[in-house]
């Protein structure tokens, strides 16, 4: 699976613009060169493409966002202080919610498709996948069922066909196939008879990306994916992350934490009371003053992150950490044999 | 010996069909029956005097009726029957709905079609005799059914309100609580009917045991369910069973029978086209008064804004140091006082006495009441109860008949929902 | 003693009586709505009613058996469309409360005077006047007949091998508890029992045991064909058979995992690309139609009236649901066998044991509702996966 993105992926972008290889950071720090680093602005291949969204809770405007667009196969994070309505943005664009300027000038496309109207499932179908802040593993279902939710297009979930076995027995076959496929390289095979309730917080986590991959989809949006994820899997998310990116996957990622944002990501948006501030890279983004004025104008406190949590050499003791974990638990695995 | 009664018992014969002990079963070609109940089955009349007569005037038989209401006859020939009752056996301040034209009779009897093999049962419903719908106009018939749905409204306020506390405090909706109002009845019933305790001190003493039916509830039961985290879903069945439980336990100490608060009647004052009992002015006030502090305490007092506090967000409210288990415990109890309250009153001046299922009748108008309102929105349960009351009393004269009147306020609820699912005063609430 | 095994036959009666398999039906259906879906349908009742309605009154105007019992499906179909429009894109506690409502509304419509053409007012409709086509397609003959050919008199034993028979029962009981239970901390895979043979052979032939023991003790005689005889009993309880085999069919498929998905996190589900709403009104639909066939079975031996079917007949639903154990195959049966012989056994034990002076005879009807109720607190906070339920589910909550 870490195999160099194959050209026929269904997302098909890797050359489009005739970049090269998004697997390549050059290439992929080639691909945005160009690109202003406004709010707004134009990308060279936007997968999503948002017009004049805005959403209100009483009289308070939440997500006021004029114009965003996201370049297809590169990890965007959507970043911002508490409450700048990062989560009611994702909510907007995935169908979750109804902006208040429906039918006022709202508009926002995936894939070429307009999404106006479209249902949450409908978005989902259309190869746009969410993830939720606050995970929603599927409890009292083993981590097999979770996953095989997932797939698309089951023959057995029809009613009509449910109850003939012979139906849809052998798309169950392959949907297992897959499930386990996946579920091997988010190291949860082990788990998978298991309830999903059964696991802890950043297993939830993996889990949850590993049912939305299960659909296939062109582009996955994650909502702070990492929160509540111990700093040892916090790493292998990221590394998951950026290889659903190296495979040509389009990744959109709501992130409190500014060191994951910038080890990952190609591009950072930077919400704050509502509206995109400020877009860029994310090693130049962080010293727009738009931004600070966003992170340290209302809260002169706030950290910028966990400034131990992803120092380099800390990064290099967990990776250590993490390694000999997962050496241990190989032994146990192979005593038990 | 045991196996044949049982057999035929079976589950139909619930407590409801089994007091018929004269039943008429009739045969093809053989008999008919004429019967049915005085009032209606959960508000039946006992100790009237029902006489059946055939076409030449003759009495066939005639029935005076037990606590159930009911009478019947069997007769062996088809034709006209005229069934009367003797108004004089009635109680003093109800009279029975006269019938439709084709079926009245001068003497106001009632004419009966009886076919062989068939069963008759003509209505024999009773209205309250300030019910006066006779030779008053439509439009004055109209505002007594205002002033009725205005004091149905107070009262089911009194009760709705407290739900409405206990699901913003605690997200549960519970079904027991119109059993709390059933028990507010019968322990007035208990206290001023049988130990012949002064109706004021009667009502107040009831309000006081209701509460603490409350506090001990929430101390023995929700608190520990709420402690071992118990869903929601759960802690709804558990209502559910506990109201099953109440209800049996009512009959088993009460009886099956309609039982009166007070034994004398209320004089009946006149305002206007309005015609109520003097009670019932009494009760409008009393529910008024009480409606009107718990609203004082809710926006006044610092124990009514941290109830606000809990049910907007209990996490957010306990981080606040606000004592939640507290506020609970003061929501229980004031809510089971409250529909304690409600009961008395509603035995007094609508249902005229207490039965078993009492509560249970008006279950449904307290949840339509609540939802109208918005779920959780004390005030919104005030604005909703008085919508029911009204709908449901407004229902009778504008043509809705019998017990499809309750019926017309659920259709209104589905109604609204389909159009603003939140309720009239709840908020709409953010997805995800 | 010989007083405790007549109740011990009335227990057995109850247990077999077409009323039980008619609410177990019923049940099944709500199982899918309550055990698998999650949906709070607390109008069971109204569906039960809507579907005596439909097929007795379609019979009373000489439409065939078939047809009017088709008529009733529909019936509770268009029911489900109506309730689950305006509602099941609500949260949980809406449907609950329209459901309940909705039952109600039906329930005072039949009782109308109004319709008393149709639905016979409160009087009902009478069973003689819709029995005749189904009690006609019997082919059981006349006569009575016992359900077993050898049971304790005639084996010439009097109460002392009844005894016997019962503590076979008791055994068997006490057997099958015993190795379901290994079965499920084994997870599956053969636990010991002492024998080559398969458990679930095993357990198999010791329901067979159960069933002999207990008829053999305890032997019912009904008439065959007539109204309350084994025509009904047979075809009742194969409904019960049948539902539970489509129930089984459908929850095994991906489709059953769906509606536990939703059961689950509704949101997730539709994070997934799943129409919730289209997959709950399936739900909602399939769940009614087995409440109508139940109603439709429950009004074989007696008479359609609507207060037989009103918010109690749900609750006792919901009792013998989390009896038996949500969201299982055998649950709903198992439960409701259990609920309506237990509440024979307590009615019948006050009855025989309790004075007259502390409890009369109506008293102690009364009282075994009460029990129930409170069995159903207890049961809800005690014991919520119920009988058959997995206990490994509980510790999630959602």
């Amino acid at each position: 699976m870490s195999e160099p993105t194959n050209p026929s992926t269904p997302s098909g972008t890797t050359t489009t613009d005739g970049q090269g290889d998004l697997a390549d950071p050059a290439a992929r720090r080639a691909l945005m060169s160009g690109v202003a680093q406004v709010p707004g602005a134009e990308k060279p291949d936007p997968i999503l493409s948002v017009d004049r969204i805005t959403r209100h809770f009483g009289g308070i405007t939440a997500v006021d966002v004029e114009h965003l667009e996201v370049q297809r196969g590169l990890i965007t994070a959507l970043i911002g202080p508490n409450g700048a309505g990062k989560t009611t943005f994702f909510n907007l664009i995935t169908g979750f919610d109804k902006p208040s300027s429906a039918g006022k000038g709202a508009h926002w496309s995936f894939n070429g498709a307009k999404l106006d109207k479209t249902s949450a499932p409908k978005v989902a179908k259309a190869g746009m996948v969410r993830t939720f802040q606050l995970t929603k593993a599927l409890s009292r279902m083993t981590v097999m069922d979770n996953m095989m939710l997932g797939a698309k297009d089951q023959t057995g979930e029809s009613l009509a066909k449910a109850m003939f076995k012979p139906l849809w027995h052998s798309q169950e076959g392959e949907v297992r196939a897959k499930a386990e496929e996946l579920l091997a390289r988010f190291k949860l095979l082990e788990k998978k008879d298991d309830y999903a309730g059964s696991l802890s917080g950043g297993q939830r986590k993996l889990l949850e990306m590993a049912r939305a991959l299960m659909t296939d989809p062109t582009m996955i949006m994650l909502d702070e994916p990492m929160a509540g994820v111990n700093p040892a899997l916090t790493q292998s998310l990221l590394g998951h992350i950026q290889s659903l990116r190296d495979e040509g996957m389009t990744v959109l990622f709501v992130e409190h934490d500014m060191h994951v944002v910038q080890h990952i990501s190609d591009w950072v948006v930077v919400m704050a009371e509502g509206r995109i501030v400020a877009e860029g890279p994310a090693d130049t983004v962080m010293a727009n003053p738009a931004v600070i004025d966003a992170y340290l104008g209302a809260h002169h406190d706030t950290d910028l992150g966990d400034d131990d949590l992803l120092r380099d050499e800390v990064v290099k003791d967990l990776h250590h950490e993490a390694d000999e974990e997962e050496a241990a638990r190989r032994d146990a695995e192979k005593g038990k044999r | 010996m045991l196996l044949a009664p049982l057999l035929a018992l079976g589950l139909g014969a619930s407590p409801a069909s089994a007091g018929v002990a004269t039943l008429c079963l009739a045969q093809p070609g053989q008999t008919a029956c004429v019967s049915g109940t005085v009032g209606n089955r959960t508000n039946p009349v006992e100790g009237a005097d029902v006489v059946l007569r055939d076409e030449a005037g003759t009495e066939v038989n005639s029935i005076t009726t037990a606590a159930d209401g009911k009478y019947s006859f069997q007769v062996t020939e088809a034709g006209n029957y005229f069934l009367f009752v003797d108004p004089e056996s009635l109680p003093d301040d109800v009279e029975i709905i006269p019938p439709a034209p084709r079926f009245q009779e001068d003497d106001g009897s009632i004419r009966v079609p009886v076919k062989l093999g068939r069963t008759a049962t003509p209505d024999l419903e009773v209205r309250s005799v300030d019910y006066d719908a006779e030779g008053s106009g439509f439009g004055e018939q109209i505002v007594q059914s205002i002033a009725q749905g205005l004091r149905l409204g107070l009262l089911l306020a009194l009760a709705s309100v407290g739900l409405s506390l206990i699901y913003g405090t605690t997200g549960l909706s519970s079904f027991s609580h119109a059993e709390q109002v059933t028990l507010g009845g019968m322990v007035a019933y208990g206290l001023v009917n049988v130990a012949g305790l002064n109706l004021w001190i009667g009502i107040l003493l009831t309000t006081i045991i209701c509460g603490a039916t409350g506090y001990v509830q929430d101390r023995l039961m929700w608190q520990p369910l709420r402690r071992r985290g118990l869903g929601l879903t759960q802690m709804m069945i558990v209502t559910i069973g506990l109201a099953l439980a109440a209800q049996y336990a009512f009959q088993f100490f009460v009886g099956a029978s309609q039982q009166k608060v007070v034994v004398r009647t209320f004089d009946v004052v006149e305002i206007g086209p309005v015609r109520m009992t003097d009670m019932s002015f009494v009760a409008m006030g009393v529910a008024l008064v009480a409606i009107a502090v718990v609203g004082f305490v809710l926006l006044r007092t610092r124990v009514g804004q941290a109830t606000r506090a809990v049910s907007d967000n209990p996490a957010l409210a306990a981080a606040s140091g606000i004592d939640v288990d507290r506020i609970i415990r003061f929501v229980w109890i004031a809510a089971t006082a409250l529909a304690g309250l409600g009961g008395v009153f509603y035995a007094l001046v609508v249902s005229n006495g207490i039965r078993w299922d009492t509560g249970m009748q008006i279950l449904l108008l307290l949840f339509a009441a609540v939802t109208l309102g918005g779920l959780g929105t004390a005030f919104g349960a005030f604005v909703g109860a008085i919508i029911i009351g009204l709908v449901v009393e407004l229902a009778g004269p504008l043509g809705a008949p019998g017990d499809l009147k309750y019926a017309v306020a659920l259709v209104i609820l589905i109604l609204l929902l389909m159009v603003r699912p939140q309720g009239l005063l709840g908020r709409a609430v953010r997805v995800g | 003693m010989n007083e405790f095994l007549g109740i011990l036959d009335a227990v057995v009666g109850e247990a077999i009586s077409p009323d039980t398999a008619a609410v177990a039906i019923a049940v099944i259906g709500l199982n899918i709505h309550f055990g698998f879906t999650g949906l709070l349908n607390i109008g069971q009742a109204g569906y039960m009613l809507l579907g005596a309605y439909g097929m007795a009154i379609s019979i009373t105007y000489d439409i065939p058996l078939a047809v009017a019992v088709l008529i009733g499906l529909v019936v509770s179909v268009l029911f489900s469309f109506i309730l689950g429009l305006p509602t099941l894109k609500l949260r949980g506690d809406y449907l609950a409360i329209v459901t309940i409502s909705a039952a109600e509304i039906i329930r005072y419509t039949g009782r109308l005077a109004a319709f008393e053409d149709f639905t016979g007012g409160s009087q009902g409709i009478f069973g003689k006047d819709y029995q005749g086509p189904f009690m006609d397609l019997s082919f059981f003959g006349s006569g009575s007949f016992d359900l077993l050919p050898l049971n304790y008199r005639d084996a010439g034993g009097g109460a002392g091998l009844r005894v016997v028979g019962l503590l076979v029962a008791v055994a068997a009981v006490v057997g099958i508890v015993v190795i379901a239970k290994r079965m499920k901390s084994a997870d599956g895979q053969a636990p010991k029992i002492g024998t080559t043979a398969t458990p679930k052979l095993v357990v198999a032939a010791l329901f067979v045991v159960l069933f002999l023991a207990l008829f053999f003790s305890f032997p019912q005689t009904e008439p065959r064909t007539s109204v309350d005889g084994w025509w009904v009993r047979v075809v009742a309880w194969s409904l019960v058979g049948v539902s539970c085999i489509i129930v089984f069919l459908l929850v095994r498929s991906p489709w059953g995992r769906l509606l536990r998905g939703i059961r689950e996190d509704e949101e997730a589900m539709r994070s997934l690309g799943k129409n919730v709403f289209a997959i709950k009104m399936q739900a909602l639909i399939i769940g009614g139609m087995f409440g109508a066939l139940g109603g439709m079975v429950y009004v074989l031996t007696g008479s359609v009236q609507a207060d037989s079917m009103g918010r109690q007949l749900t609750f006792f639903a919901y009792t013998a649901l989390l009896l038996g154990g949500a969201a299982t195959i055998f649950g709903p049966v198992l439960g409701s066998i259990i609920f309506f012989s237990a509440r024979i056994l307590v009615r019948e034990l006050s009855g025989a044991y309790v004075p007259n002076s502390i409890m009369s005879t109506q008293q102690t009807e009364q009282f075994s509702y009460v029990v129930v109720g409170v069995a159903l607190v207890l049961l809800v906070i005690f014991r919520p996966q119920g009988i058959l339920g997995d206990k490994r589910e509980l510790r999630f909550h959602v």
